[in-house]
């Protein structure tokens, strides 16, 4: 959804002169467009994700709305602190946009996997998080979230393909249901609720019927809907292409307790850093059971042990 | 002579430094006298503050002193009546370190080396909008330890951002030590000026050597005023003294204090 994400932009950008964007010598064949159509407002910084955020800081404080670009580990994890003292504390609209994210970068090993990117972010009061699950999905989030007075932090995976029933719909702190089924809920947040979707199917084969919705955003997030939508399950599980600690898991396991549910939670997701063995990208996720099949089979013999 | 007034200005400066230091009960009281001369010539006569968005800013990246910022802001009439008297009580907006809801602060510090890349966001700013307004930073000699200090040095002289004035506190000590025993910092000037900066070493307690060097003509270059100054600069017992970096004052040293304050003012 790269492509996707930064032509709609360029359309942004278009239409609102307040846009500037700022890379860290990152985006080949991505950001030429950009580049060509915008020149007054691209800057390339150099390798320096820290001077980036502090820079877009100075800008958004001057009435722009910059976009900063990198690969998700280096736009979150290298300039945090930057995030937190300038756009957070501010109040600014910085636009902090993470390429990648979980094991999109897959054989490049896990400098380049983004796996704490949710958790990070989320903490931070005032730091909205987008995870579009698919190129539609990111359109629209960055044309609603035009005018949204605070920072952002936009993780854009590469897998943009429509995901079944969710039809380019984006609400900020929303969840989208895509599909319905009263014996267990999927949540999912991302690319990877591809293998929620399909997981499901793979349920129905097996005569479960699993509900899939999607988490697009924390702060705000969708606490108030999740919770009617688990107190009527007896089993949730949650996807995400992340660690299972403090991103959507964590989230799905606080609205459980806060609202006192009886919903039994099982966490999808890497639960340790995955060094030593490189891999594709569905490699990985397979390592760490978030393809559909793994999903499936951890739904089902959770429901099995039922008493 | 010419720049009586910022002088002046500055032993308000420094007078408020001490009052408040002491009443607070609180400690960087070095860094703040360090900065209270550059401070005044900056804000005195100097700095733009009307004009709205199109106004100068002002970015004080070594935010632990910011008391010589407030003590400005209260000279120029710029912060609520009695609020300097607030410093560091319970409820006050004024901080060991600027906040960014107190009117008169564009940028919120404390975490060193962040100001520069901040100050260099917002210099490009106005360049992109076509506004003639400056963009002020002042950075204490050991923030040029922090890495992405060099990141905005590289990119303000590559972007030949004439409109960024850093003024840098070269008062040669940091926290535990001085800084070239800590890591030696060289020639501050000739590196800034190896990366493109029109730099420039000054005297940093001479206003009439500080006021030239920020008004001469623009080389078209972002603009370095390496300041060497004295860390405790009036108060005999903190200059170039390591402790006092954290140290509060007593009542027998404030008196000292006053009076050593007295006499810097008597002898101009």
């Amino acid at each position: 959804m790269r492509n996707e994400f930064v032509d709609e932009l360029g359309a942004l950008a278009a239409a609102d002169e307040r846009v500037v964007l700022l890379t860290g010598d990152l985006g080949f064949m991505v950001l030429e467009d950009f580049q060509r159509q915008f020149p007054d407002r691209f800057f390339n910084v150099g390798v320096a994700e820290q001077n980036m955020v502090g820079m877009a800081t100075g800008l958004a404080e001057a009435g722009f709305v910059p976009f900063v670009y990198s690969i998700a580990t280096f736009a979150t994890l290298r300039p945090y602190e930057f995030i937190r003292n300038g756009p957070i504390l501010h109040r600014l609209p910085v636009r902090v946009v993470g390429v990648g994210g979980g094991f999109d970068y897959g054989h490049n090993g896990i400098t380049h996997l983004a796996l704490e990117d949710y958790a990070v972010m989320r903490t931070q009061p005032g730091m909205t998080t987008i995870a579009p699950a698919d190129a539609p999905q990111a359109r629209a989030a960055i044309q609603a979230t035009r005018d949204h007075e605070g920072p952002i932090y936009f993780r854009v995976s590469k897998r943009g393909d429509a995901l079944p029933g969710l039809d380019g719909r984006f609400k900020l702190g929303g969840l989208d249901v895509v599909r319905t089924g009263d014996d267990a809920a999927i949540i999912s947040i991302g690319s990877i609720s591809h293998e929620a979707v399909a997981a499901a199917a793979f349920l129905a084969e097996r005569g479960i019927e699993a509900t899939v919705a999607v988490v697009s955003s924390f702060n705000p997030d969708p606490a108030e809907e999740l919770a009617e939508l688990l107190a009527n399950v007896p089993l949730a599980l949650t996807v995400e292409a992340h660690y299972v600690n403090g991103g959507l898991g964590s989230f799905v396991a606080e609205v459980i307790a806060e609202a006192g549910l009886a919903c039994r939670l099982l966490r999808a997701g890497a639960t340790s850093m995955p060094s030593g063995e490189t891999g594709t990208q569905a490699h990985m996720e397979r390592q760490s059971g978030l393809d559909a099949g793994s999903l499936a089979t951890s739904v089902q013999q959770a429901l099995s042990l039922r008493p | 002579m010419p720049s009586e007034g910022s002088v002046r200005f500055a032993d308000a400066i420094r007078r408020t430094v001490i009052v408040q230091s002491k009443r607070a009960y609180v400690g960087h009281i070095g860094s703040s006298l360090s900065i209270a001369d550059l401070v005044a010539v900056v804000f005195h006569e100097r700095i733009r503050l009307e004009g709205g968005a199109d106004r100068d800013r002002f970015v004080l990246s070594k935010g632990h002193a910011a008391l010589a910022l407030y003590a400005a802001l209260d000279e120029l009439g710029r912060l609520p009546d009695g609020a300097i008297d607030t410093y560091c009580a319970d409820g006050s907006q004024l901080g060991v370190h600027p906040e960014i809801d107190l009117e008169g602060i564009d940028f919120a510090s404390g975490s060193l080396g962040q100001g520069l890349s901040i100050a260099t966001g917002a210099a490009l700013a106005a360049r992109v909008q076509g506004s003639d307004r400056k963009v002020y930073v002042v950075l204490s000699d050991a923030e040029l330890n922090e890495g992405n200090v060099w990141e905005a040095i590289m990119f303000a002289g590559h972007h030949r951002l004439e409109n960024l004035v850093l003024l840098i506190d070269l008062n040669g000590q940091q926290a535990l030590d001085f800084t070239p025993d800590v890591l030696d910092l060289g020639d501050v000037a000739a590196k800034l000026a190896s990366f493109g900066w029109d730099a420039a070493a000054v005297p940093g307690h001479d206003h009439d050597a500080l006021g030239t060097a920020l008004d001469a003509p623009s080389a078209g270059k972002p603009r370095a005023i390496v300041a060497q100054t004295t860390f405790g600069y009036g108060v005999s017992y903190m200059e170039s003294e390591i402790k006092w970096h954290y140290l509060p004052l007593s009542d027998e040293l404030f008196a000292d204090a006053q009076r050593d304050l007295a006499a810097l003012e008597a002898q101009r």
